[in-house]
């Protein structure tokens, strides 16, 4: 069935809005009704119909105004493009990639014809239909990465594994957490993890660093991450810190329900063939507290988790200012009944 | 002392002489000088035959070191009037230096990081470059914002010299930009901006 895609901003007067079917397959990442770090990796493989894991590279109502999102990011700063020059070939992977898992979830969107290495892409909603030779730079009209960045959903890293760790050395990051691709490219894992807290001395980035490098071809895995944002701005990264900083203090406990928003990070990690590196796909789901308490479920469970967050994780996550008044307002859509197992809806 | 546990930032382990290198290239900012005067005992002729040092002093810091390099007779002795002029010097001599040469870097930090800079674009391995630590905490950091570096700041917040926002230095670390993270400190309440702390003497 296509997709009705919105159109909607992600910035200005913030009119992005999830429909009823898409609140229902948010990828809601609370398994429990209290949250500590732990290795949460399980192999990503195809779900339900009607979650966001029934194709492995999701595509939702919102692909096109977030491909203009990223684009207006990427004319105000092009630095949140960037890739070292040996990983063309993982470029050139990355591309295959994405291209082949969009046709094959999407083929009413999306169509790859490969004959030999010429390849024809076809991409409905975005009015593209291009030809090209891969693995020859000169019959794109960008980098592959880029390219193939401005046409798939979710912040795109490439990371080289080599000296027994694995280095940022690649990647598209217009919808990010609060951390910096420009600062943190070149860098080995442990260091671009050094900025957050506890995980450390838990030992959680030794085991999964560990268990990255022996990541194998064909099987993917993932992992959720998740913070809050005020509004829903896809753009909440170190650099224009000075626009959306001051977004925080803007809540008020009548507007807490249009204004703050679940932001939760569908990580999807694949081993690449050619270049053996590994891509990490960042999918942001937005979704604000309105929209969220029409699950009753993960309206008891939300309200739970956030009330029990430690004090560490709601200063790294920037939430302090407006932790409480959320709570407070969750407590009038919380029933104090148990909580059924898993993350889905009831 | 570094003792801070920042995870992104570069362990500074110290110079040893390596005396199975072909050629011994010193790169030595103020006190930097230190880290290759004390170890004069490992200096025999032959290996100060194919040393070549390039000095810097730091401000008012350092100075008087030039004799004492000069002293050691090395096969050249080169002191810059700045920074800038020693990493330009530095880049051309790494395009000419053959694979037994061995580069070996002691100062501040920022300094550490520009000349490890000019090293990585001369295709060197970090890891096998001796690095010492010496003198100022003083950093070197980047405005996120403008991406604009500024040296030797010692407090925190301090001013961008470039956009002139108030930033705070992020424990985090690049060794491609050779500097620390600085971050807009009162995005939120803006104005609000505490009174800087000299935390990097």
């Amino acid at each position: 069935m296509a997709i009705v895609f919105r159109q909607e901003t992600f910035r200005d007067d913030f009119t992005y809005r999830n429909s009823p079917e898409n609140i229902r397959r948010f990828p809601f990442p609370f398994p429990d009704d209290n949250y500590m770090y732990s290795v949460n990796m399980e192999p990503h493989v195809k779900g339900a119909a009607g979650t966001v894991f029934e194709n492995l590279i999701d595509v939702d109502e919102h692909y096109i105004s977030e491909m203009a999102d990223r684009a207006l990011v990427l004319k105000a700063d092009p630095l949140r493009y960037q890739a070292l020059p040996h990983m063309m070939q993982a470029q050139w992977d990355t591309l295959e990639l994405l291209m082949e898992q969009q046709a094959a979830g999407y083929p009413e969107h999306f169509t790859l014809e490969k004959n030999g290495d010429r390849w024809r892409w076809i991409n409905r909603p975005l009015g593209i239909d291009d030809t090209f030779t891969f693995g020859d730079l000169t019959t794109l009209p960008m980098e592959p990465l880029e390219y193939i960045s401005r046409q798939t959903q979710g912040d795109i890293t490439i990371v080289d594994q080599r000296d027994n760790n694995l280095w940022m050395d690649a990647g598209m990051v217009t919808t990010q957490a609060d951390w910096s691709l420009d600062f943190d490219v070149g860098m080995n894992f442990m260091e671009w993890h050094g900025p957050v807290p506890l995980a450390h001395q838990q030992g959680v980035f030794e085991r999964a660093l560990k268990f990255l490098l022996n990541m194998q071809l064909g099987k993917p895995i993932r992992r959720y991450n998740w913070t809050m944002t005020i509004n829903p701005r896809l753009d909440t990264s170190p650099e224009n810190y000075p626009k959306w900083g001051k977004d925080r203090t803007t809540v008020t406990p009548e507007n807490v329900g249009d204004k703050v928003h679940l932001r939760v990070e569908v990580q999807t990690l694949w081993r690449l063939p050619r270049s053996n590196a590994l891509l990490f796909v960042i999918r942001c789901y937005l979704m604000n507290m309105s929209e969220l308490v029409t699950v009753p479920k993960w309206a008891n469970r939300f309200h739970r988790v956030l009330g029990s967050l430690p004090t560490e994780l709601v200063d790294y996550k920037g939430i302090t200012r407006y932790r409480d008044v959320t709570v407070e307002w969750l407590s009038k859509y919380d029933d104090g009944a148990p909580t059924s197992a898993g993350t889905f809806p009831d | 002392m570094l003792v801070e546990p920042i995870k992104s930032r570069p362990v500074y382990k110290g110079i040893t002489v390596d005396p199975r290198a072909r050629r011994h290239i010193f790169v030595l900012e103020g006190e930097g000088a230190n880290a290759l005067l004390e170890q004069k005992d490992k200096l025999t002729p032959a290996i100060l035959a194919e040393t070549d040092i390039l000095y810097v002093a730091r401000g008012s810091v350092g100075r008087g070191y030039e004799e004492a390099l000069a002293a050691l007779d090395a096969g050249s002795d080169w002191t810059a009037p700045t920074v800038e002029t020693l990493l330009f010097r530095l880049k051309v001599v790494l395009g000419s230096a053959d694979m037994g040469t061995r580069l070996y870097i002691a100062g501040t930090e920022g300094f550490i990081g520009q000349a490890m800079q000019i090293a990585l674009d001369a295709g060197m391995d970090y890891s096998a470059i001796p690095t010492e630590h010496r003198g100022s905490l003083a950093r070197r950091v980047q405005c996120v914002h403008c991406k604009g570096i500024t040296e030797n700041v010692t407090t925190s917040p301090f001013t961008c010299t470039h956009c002139g926002l108030s930033l705070f230095v992020r424990d985090h670390y690049s060794r491609r930009i050779g500097a620390f993270q600085g971050v807009i400190i009162d995005a939120e309440e803006p104005g609000n901006v505490p009174e800087p702390e000299e935390l990097y003497l």
